[in-house]
């Protein structure tokens, strides 16, 4: 059975690398596009075969990767500097280091398709139509935050975007459910489930994966393995490390993570593979955080400082793009250090934007509890004057 | 839109001036021990586990060997050594205890070996082994059942959920197996060795899922005991009696309370009483009952009471033990006093408050000479900035004092 499905895969993956039909920004200047070829050790696969090494791809594209990478890591900085100033405060998880998982996810999906994660959301959130504004407000809990200042850290939405999830694992049986939406209402679209190499041993991953393959759903479960899960390493916490073979049943493929030219290949790869019916897929995002687990964790006690830096400077995803810019001409130097520059306004306006808004209003407290028209007319506070009508 | 929920602010100003002194004394005093402890050096962030001011400073706390072992509670331990020690060490101590008088016990959730999330843990893979100290993959639900299968072996299972928020996903563990092991299987089976340590509770910042108390879900479960220590001394007792204790025990600990002020704990073993209430203070117009960070919120907000009504007595109680609650020593003092107040950090509407105005209405009700009050959080999802709205600060407790008293 496997053999045969292998046959069918093949064909797949031969489409998956030609013209990317299904892009976002899918360019008319074909002239513009670039073929790059990825390193040897981009992709491992089981069960299928692995997406070509060739990538086609526009400049602007390209450009377009660099830009929002360098926008992502100045946003986080900014997030870090606002935590230390005390002004954001609670639980801040920042996804420094991973920023080619969301960056090359999104170029390679439409708005049809949907994404859920964990708490380290900030950089979907930004490329999911989040503006950097409303995510810095959220994080201050300030009412231009993408939630009304409701939530804070992890709770932020788009329209394709779900979330954003404290509780570790939650988010990936919500995933099998939008995922079956999608096939119910003859979506061509996919649903990609994210969630990290701690997260993978939760119960209710191994019961999402059952479901989707029984039902053989459109769902891409991406793990993103960043080697710790809070301070423990993944050797310590998983009997199987290689997560993209935790499927069992469901094919798999480890993906570089730290480029994000892998990653876009890998998720068109796994987009076009859903939705021609295969049935799920999953990803192993080889990856990496630069920081702490959260603000309250300096990341140096469980990994040592010399691993850090080696990743910091032989994988940086943002380096590692830019290299490949400037042996491609895509775009000079200068240009570069002009985004590079423009990222940092962009940022440091945001910032100023955000902290300017106001706390929400206090009667935000007692609102979207309930559909309003669900017939719950007060919610009780204190005493009975203290009820709050609708 | 109504906005009568902003009533405590307001009712801060309509305070006697007295009173207004107190709380702006209160708040410069917060806000120097808070520079102080917390903030001294700029890059840190605020801890975890957030700051409850004044605790240090409270009546509550023992501050002395003489006044920690004056409790007939400690006779056991009354000539013994005491040593300085804050309420995460309290836990640890305990745990070491255990762990050394007991060769079955072990250690483990996530991240404990490493000291755990709020440094409870600490020092004890090291000294007991990681064999005996150790982390689990992130999977509350078989942390849950793992302890459960190990107990109903005989051994002594102790489990640390990393935060309350996160026992949901174990809640099924411990609601249908923990709690109906020896039940179901005819006395066969029991979980007896079972003790589930979880931080739970506001911190000032936690938002959503790092502040919720949840001990009105497992408090409707036969079967289980639920336990929140207020300090330091109670913290060793009660978690070794909870561990010790033959059935399954929830042990949440208020984790604003972890740092938050040092007692002179006993060094030696002792168990402080599963199921027995605790007077803080005798009393004779009111009874207050509450248990965990609360109390120091209520203690406060008496003081504040008693500036605007001077010569009030109260009785304050801490329940300690939420399943199976001492029906006896509140209803006693209910007797006593006539009236009534309870005031918890879980949301009003079938928070444990509840279960006990209701008990003491049937007990009691001839006695009462007021509605009783409870003074709860406000019944909606844990909210990040308002928090300060949300749970029953001082001023609402202040209020419902008055309340209570002007009936
Ligand atoms: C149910 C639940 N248990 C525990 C936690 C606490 N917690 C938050 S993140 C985390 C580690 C998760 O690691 P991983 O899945 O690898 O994601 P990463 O932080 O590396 O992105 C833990 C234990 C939680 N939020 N929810
Ligand atoms: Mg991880």
């Amino acid at each position: 059975m496997l053999s045969s499905q292998k046959i069918n895969l093949s064909k797949i993956a031969a489409k998956a690398i030609t013209p990317l039909s299904f892009r976002t920004f899918a360019s008319s200047a074909v002239a513009r596009n670039v073929s790059i070829n990825l390193h040897q050790g981009s992709f491992e696969s089981y069960n299928c075969d692995a997406p070509s090494l060739e990538v086609n791809i526009s400049k602007e594209e390209l450009v377009r990767m660099y830009k929002s990478m360098v926008v992502m890591r100045r946003m986080e900085m900014a997030s870090d500097g606002l935590y230390k100033a005390k002004l954001i405060r609670g639980f801040c998880h920042l996804c420094t280091g991973q920023e080619a998982v969301a960056v090359g996810m999104e170029t390679a999906l439409t708005a049809e398709d949907k994404i859920i994660t964990a708490y380290r959301c900030h950089g979907f959130t930004y490329m999911r139509g989040g503006s950097i504004t409303s995510i810095l407000a959220e994080l201050l809990g300030r009412k231009a935050g993408i939630s009304g200042g409701k939530g804070g850290s992890m709770h932020m939405f788009t329209p394709n975007f779900y979330g954003g999830n404290g509780i570790v694992g939650a988010q990936v049986p919500l995933g099998a459910g939008i995922s079956f939406a999608q096939k119910y209402l003859g979506n061509k679209a996919a649903t990609f489930s994210l969630y990290g190499d701690g997260a993978s041993n939760q119960g209710q991953v191994f019961e999402a994966y059952n479901m989707a393959k029984l039902w053989e759903l459109p769902s891409v479960f991406v793990c993103e393995n960043n080697r710790y899960g809070m301070g423990t390493a993944a050797n310590r916490s998983s009997a199987n490390t290689s997560y993209f073979k935790r499927g069992d049943y469901i094919p798999g493929l480890k993906v570089n993570g730290m480029d994000v030219l892998a990653v876009h290949q890998a998720v068109a790869y796994a987009k076009e593979w859903t939705v021609s019916g295969k049935g799920p897929l999953l990803l192993e995002m080889e990856t990496y955080r630069y920081g702490g687990h959260s603000m309250s964790d300096p990341g140096t006690t469980y990994r040592t400082r010399e691993e850090i830096q080696h990743m910091r400077s032989n994988n940086d995803p943002i380096t590692g793009l830019k290299q490949r810019l400037l042996e491609f001409n895509v775009i000079t130097e200068d240009e570069m250090k002009a985004i590079d520059k423009a990222a940092r306004v962009e940022v440091d306006q945001a910032v100023e934007e955000a902290k300017a808004s106001p706390e929400p209003d206090v009667d935000q407290l007692f609102t979207q509890i309930y559909q309003k028209e669900a017939g719950v007319k007060s919610l009780r506070g204190r005493e009975p004057e203290e009820t709050h009508y609708y | 839109m109504s906005m009568t929920f902003l009533r405590s602010p307001r009712l801060a100003t309509s305070l006697s001036t007295a009173s207004k002194n107190f709380v702006q004394q209160a708040s410069v005093k917060h806000l120097h021990t808070s520079m102080k402890n917390q903030y001294a050096a700029p890059a840190s962030p605020p801890p975890a586990e957030g700051f409850l001011p004044g605790v240090a400073n409270s009546k509550l706390i023992k501050h002395t060997h003489h006044d920690a072992l004056r409790n007939p509670e400690l006779a056991g331990v009354a000539n013994g050594e005491t040593k300085k020690m804050n309420t995460f060490q309290a836990v640890n101590d305990a745990m070491g205890i255990a762990l050394a008088t007991d060769d079955t016990a072990c250690v483990f959730g996530e991240d404990v070996a490493f000291g755990g999330v709020f440094r409870c843990t600490m020092g004890l893979s090291e000294m007991f082994g990681r064999d005996r100290v150790f982390n689990t993959p992130l999977s509350e639900q078989a942390i849950a059942g793992f302890g459960i299968g190990m107990a109903a072996m005989g051994s002594t299972a102790i489990a640390e959920i990393q935060f309350a928020d996160y026992i949901f996903p174990a809640f099924d563990q411990l609601v249908n197996e923990a709690a109906k092991y020896r039940y179901r299987s005819g006395g066969e089976f029991n979980v007896g060795g079972l003790c589930i340590r979880t931080p739970c509770g506001a911190v000032g910042h936690g938002g959503h899922y790092h502040s919720q108390h949840p001990e009105a879900h497992f408090a409707h479960t036969p079967g289980l005991k639920v336990v929140v220590p207020r300090s330091p001394i109670q913290a060793k007792g009660l978690l070794l009696a909870s561990i010790r204790d033959r059935n399954p025990v929830i042990f949440m600990e208020p984790k604003i309370l972890y740092r938050a002020a040092v007692e002179m704990v006993p060094v030696g073993d002792y168990e402080l009483p599963l199921g027995k209430a605790e007077i803080l203070t005798q009393g004779k117009d009111l009874t207050i009952v509450g248990w965990g960070a609360q109390l120091y919120v209520l203690e406060n907000a008496i003081q504040l009471a008693q500036k605007k009504m001077p010569g009030l007595s109260v009785e304050l109680i801490d329940l300690r033990t939420i399943l199976p609650w001492d029906v006896e020593t509140v209803c006693n003092s209910v007797n006593k006093t006539g009236r009534l107040l309870i005031a918890h950090e879980a949301p009003k509407t079938q928070g444990f408050a509840a279960e006990i105005a209701s008990t003491v209405m049937e007990r009691c009700f001839l006695r009462l000479e007021a509605p009783i009050q409870r003074i709860c959080s406000y019944d909606t999802p844990f909210p990040l900035v308002f928090e300060k709205f949300h749970v029953p600060d001082m001023i609402r407790c202040a209020e419902g004092i008055e309340r209570a008293m002007k009936f």
